[in-house]
C-alpha cells in the first residue's frame, strides 16, 4: 500500500481566466483527519477552489501539490462529488463499474465492488434500473457510491445537498458521515451552516476569492474572527 | 487516413471480384438506349458468348469523352463526322456502320406554321422560323443537335444569329426535351426510336419525315487499345463482329416497337 | 392520383427487376452511411472534445461540406476513377463500388458535423464528470458516443436520407447502367426522361415508402432503447 496523498499543499494559487481574478493567491495546507468545511456565499469562489484542488482546473498562477507526484494512481485516490449527479445511460450499477474499470479495477471483481458501494448507500433495490430514472437523490447516492466503490483518501463533495429535499439530504449526509469513519477525508462546500455544524471539524470561510478565516468549527460559529464571517452567517440566520 | 485507404482497397476488391465476371463496357447515346434496343438485343448477345455488355448511356459528346479516357471497349452512337475524328486523332481503331435510323419532326397537331405532309424539312424549318412557332432545340452537342443545326444551314438560316424567343435551346436529352415540347406545345426534332417509345406525347405527332436529309446513321468502334492497354479488345471485337454479323443485323431488323420497325442494319454498305 | 394508381400497378408489374434496383439502392446507400460513420463518428467526437488551433474553422469547413453539390462530387470522383485518372488502375468507374465511394463522401460531413453538435452538447454535460473519474479524452470521446447514441440515431438518419434521395452522384460516377449500377433515384430519372411519368411516379413512392420504413424502425429501436436506458 503506498503512502498517503495528504497533506495537499496551494502555495499561491491564483486563478484569473481572461484577467477575471476568481481566486487570489491561497495558500493552505489540507491533513488528513478533521473534516474540512469551505464556506462562503455563492459567488464566493468555493466550487472554484474545489476545483482547482481536485486537479480540474489549473491556477493561473501557484502551485498545487500533493505529497504524491502526479500519476493515474494519485489521481484514482481522490474522487469529487458534483452538485447535479452526472449519470451515464446505462443501469445504476454499471455506473458504478464504469468508474471501476476506469480505475483500473480488473473485470471480475468490477461487479462484487460495485454491489457492496451500492449496499453502503442503500440502493442495492435499484442496482439494475436505469441510473437517470433515479430521483435527484437516489442520483446523488449513487454518485457517493461511485466515489466509495473507489475507496478514495480524499473526497470532495461540492455542494452536494443543494438541490435536495430534507429526507434526501439526511441520507446524504449519513454516507458522507460513513465515508469519514471509514477514513477518508471530507473536504466539502457549502452555505448550508447547519449542515457545515453537522458534518465539519474545521471551517475555512471563503469571501470574494480569499480565505478570511479559517478556524475549528465550534469556535468558528461560536466567535467568528472577522467581521465578514459574522456577517454571513448573519445573513444565514435570520433568527439571530 | 489509414482507414480510408483501407476502404478504398476493399471496395476496389469486392468490384474487382465483381470483374472475374466477364463484361464490356459500351458507352453509347441515351436515345439508343431509350429505343430499348440493348434491352432487346443485349441477350442474346450474351447468352450466346456468356459476356455481358454494360451498356452507359449519355450524350454522344460524353460518350466520345468516355472513349477518349478510355473508361468504355467500345462506342456505339450517331455523329459520322465526330467518329470519324475520333480515329483520325488515334482513340478509336476503325469505324463501321451498324444502322441507321430517321430523324422525324414532330409538332403540335394544330400546326401552327404549316407544315404537315412536306418531304422537304429544310422547307419546315424555313416556314417554322417565319411562324415564329415554339421550337424545342436539344441544345446539348448530340447527334441530333448536329443534325438539328445541320437542317438550319441547308434552310440557309444562321440560327445562332436568327433565333427568337419562339427558339427554345434547353440543353437536354431527348426524352426531357421531348417532356419540354409536349408541355409547351412546340416543334422539334427527334430520332424515331425515341419518339416511338416516347409516352407523354400530348397534342405532338409526326409532321414531316421521310426527307434523304434526315437519315440517321449509327457507327460502332473499338477504343484503341494502343491508346488504353486495358481496353477489353478481344471481347469488345467480339461485340462489334456479331453486331455486324448475319445475326445481328437480322436482330436489329427484328427489333420493333407497335409493329413498327425502328432500326434498319446496313453493316458494309 | 389515378397516375399515383397508375404508377403503383406498373411498379409491381416490373417485379424482378424493380428488386433488384431497390436491393442495390440499399446497399449503395446504407454502406456509405456505414463507411461515413464509421470515419466521421470518431471525427465528430475528436472534433467535439479536443481543443486545439484552427478549430473553428474545421467545424465551419465541415458545415459548409454537409452542403455539398452531389453532381459536383459525382464529376470529381468521376475524374479521380477515370481510366484517365489518377485511380484509374482499380477500375472502379461504373461500378456500385464507386457510387459508395461518392456517397460516402457526401454523408460524411453530414455524420461528423452532426454528431459533433451532439457530442458537444454531451461534453458540456458529462466533461467534469467524467475528467473527475480520470478518463483521457480518447477513453472520454468513446463513452460520449455510447451514451450520446440515440441523439446520433438521428445523424445517421440524415445522412442515410442524403444517400438514399440523390441521383447526381450515382448517376455520374455509376452510368445507371442497366443492371448493374441502376438505383431507384437513377431508374425515376431515366423513366421521366423517356416520358413515362406514371412509371416514375410509382418508382418514386417506393422510394419514400422504403425511407420512411428505415425511418420508422430506427425510431422503434430508439424507443426501445430509452425505455431500458434511460
Amino acid at each position: 500500500m503506498a503512502g498517503s496523498i495528504l497533506p495537499l499543499v496551494l502555495e499561491e494559487v491564483a486563478y484569473a481566466p481572461r484577467g477575471q481574478p476568481l481566486i487570489a493567491g491561497i495558500s493552505l495546507t489540507i491533513d488528513a483527519g478533521p473534516s474540512t468545511i469551505i464556506l462562503g456565499a455563492n459567488g464566493a469562489g468555493k466550487s472554484v477552489l474545489m476545483r482547482l484542488m481536485h486537479g480540474l482546473l489549473a491556477p493561473t498562477s501557484g502551485r498545487v501539490r500533493w505529497r504524491e507526484p502526479d500519476s493515474p494512481s494519485r489521481r484514482r485516490r481522490q474522487a469529487m462529488v458534483f452538485q447535479r449527479p452526472v449519470m451515464l445511460r446505462r443501469s445504476a450499477l454499471a455506473n458504478v463499474v464504469y468508474a471501476l474499470a476506469l480505475a483500473g479495477v480488473p473485470a471480475g471483481e468490477r461487479e462484487p465492488q460495485a454491489l457492496a458501494a451500492l449496499d453502503e448507500v442503500g440502493l442495492r433495490p435499484l442496482a439494475h434500473r436505469p441510473a437517470r430514472v433515479l430521483s435527484g437523490g437516489e442520483q446523488q447516492r449513487l454518485a457517493l457510491a461511485r466515489a466509495w466503490a473507489l475507496h478514495p483518501e480524499v473526497l470532495f463533495l461540492d455542494e452536494p445537498t443543494a438541490n435536495l429535499d430534507p429526507a434526501a439530504v439526511r441520507e446524504i449526509e449519513r454516507v458522507i458521515k460513513a465515508f469519514d469513519a471509514a477514513g477518508t477525508k471530507i473536504v466539502m462546500a457549502t452555505h448550508n451552516l447547519g449542515q457545515a455544524c453537522r458534518l465539519g471539524d474545521e471551517v475555512i470561510y471563503l469571501q470574494a476569492g480569499r480565505v478570511m478565516e479559517r478556524a475549528p468549527i465550534e469556535s468558528f460559529f461560536a466567535r467568528p474572527a472577522t467581521a465578514e464571517a459574522a456577517a454571513f452567517m448573519k445573513g444565514e440566520l435570520p433568527w439571530v | 487516413m489509414g482507414l480510408i485507404r483501407t476502404v478504398v482497397l476493399a471496395l476496389a476488391l469486392a468490384s474487382a471480384a465483381q470483374a472475374q465476371e466477364k463484361f464490356i463496357t459500351v458507352a453509347s447515346t441515351t436515345s439508343t438506349e431509350q429505343s430499348g434496343l440493348f434491352k432487346d438485343l443485349l441477350p442474346l448477345f450474351e447468352k450466346k458468348t456468356g459476356i455481358q455488355v454494360r451498356v452507359v448511356a449519355v450524350g454522344t459528346g460524353q460518350a466520345l469523352d468516355i472513349g477518349r479516357r478510355g473508361d468504355a471497349d467500345v462506342l456505339l452512337v450517331h455523329a459520322k463526322r465526330l467518329e470519324e475524328k475520333f480515329i483520325a486523332e488515334g482513340y478509336g481503331v476503325k469505324r463501321q456502320d451498324v444502322m441507321y435510323n430517321d430523324f422525324v419532326l414532330i409538332g403540335p397537331k394544330n400546326d401552327p406554321a404549316r407544315v404537315a405532309g412536306t418531304r422537304d424539312v429544310a422547307a419546315a424549318f424555313r416556314k417554322i422560323k417565319e411562324a415564329q412557332a415554339p421550337f424545342v432545340s436539344r441544345g446539348d452537342r448530340s447527334g441530333t443537335h448536329f443534325a438539328e443545326l445541320e437542317i438550319w444551314k441547308l434552310a440557309g438560316i444562321d440560327i445562332a444569329k436568327e433565333k427568337g424567343a419562339w427558339y427554345r435551346d434547353t440543353g437536354q436529352g431527348m426524352g426531357p426535351a421531348l417532356n419540354t415540347a409536349a408541355a409547351m406545345n412546340a416543334y422539334i426534332l427527334s430520332d424515331r426510336g425515341t419518339w416511338l417509345s416516347f409516352k407523354n406525347r400530348g397534342e405532338l405527332a409526326i409532321v414531316v419525315e421521310g426527307d434523304r436529309r434526315l437519315f440517321n446513321q449509327y457507327g460502332v468502334m473499338l477504343v484503341n487499345p494502343a491508346r488504353h492497354a486495358h481496353v477489353k479488345t478481344a471481347m469488345g471485337q467480339a461485340f462489334i463482329d456479331w453486331l455486324l454479323s448475319t445475326e445481328g443485323q437480322r436482330a436489329i431488323a427484328d427489333y420493333k416497337i407497335n409493329g413498327q420497325q425502328l432500326f434498319f442494319p446496313n453493316a458494309g454498305s | 392520383m389515378s397516375a399515383i394508381a397508375e404508377g403503383l400497378r406498373r411498379v409491381l408489374e416490373l417485379d424482378r427487376e424493380l428488386w433488384h434496383i431497390v436491393a442495390l439502392s440499399l446497399e449503395v446507400s446504407l454502406s456509405a452511411v456505414l463507411i461515413a460513420t464509421v470515419l466521421g463518428l470518431p471525427l465528430g467526437a475528436l472534433l467535439a472534445v479536443k481543443r486545439f488551433r484552427g478549430r473553428r474553422s474545421v467545424i465551419v469547413l465541415l458545415n459548409a461540406l454537409m452542403g455539398l453539390p452531389p453532381v459536383v462530387v459525382g464529376l470529381l470522383i468521376y475524374l479521380l476513377l477515370s481510366r484517365a485518372g489518377p485511380l484509374g488502375e482499380l477500375g472502379l468507374l461504373f461500378t456500385p463500388g464507386a457510387m459508395i465511394i461518392a456517397q460516402s463522401v457526401l454523408v460524411l460531413p453530414i455524420i461528423a458535423a452532426l454528431s459533433r453538435q451532439a457530442l458537444e452538447d454531451a461534453w458540456r454535460e458529462y466533461e467534469e464528470q467524467l475528467r473527475s473519474l480520470g478518463a483521457r479524452e480518447f477513453a472520454a470521446a468513446l463513452t460520449l458516443l455510447w451514451d450520446a447514441r440515440f441523439s446520433l440515431i438521428t445523424a445517421l438518419l440524415a445522412g442515410l436520407g442524403r444517400a438514399a434521395a440523390e441521383v447526381g452522384a450515382v448517376m455520374i460516377v455509376g452510368g445507371n447502367i442497366d443492371g448493374v449500377t441502376r438505383v431507384m433515384t437513377t431508374a425515376i430519372a431515366l423513366e421521366t426522361s423517356k416520358g413515362d411519368l406514371p412509371l416514375a411516379l410509382g418508382l418514386g413512392f417506393v422510394l419514400i415508402a422504403l425511407v420512411l420504413a428505415l425511418n420508422a424502425a430506427a425510431q422503434l429501436v430508439k424507443e426501445t432503447a430509452e425505455r431500458r436506458f434511460g
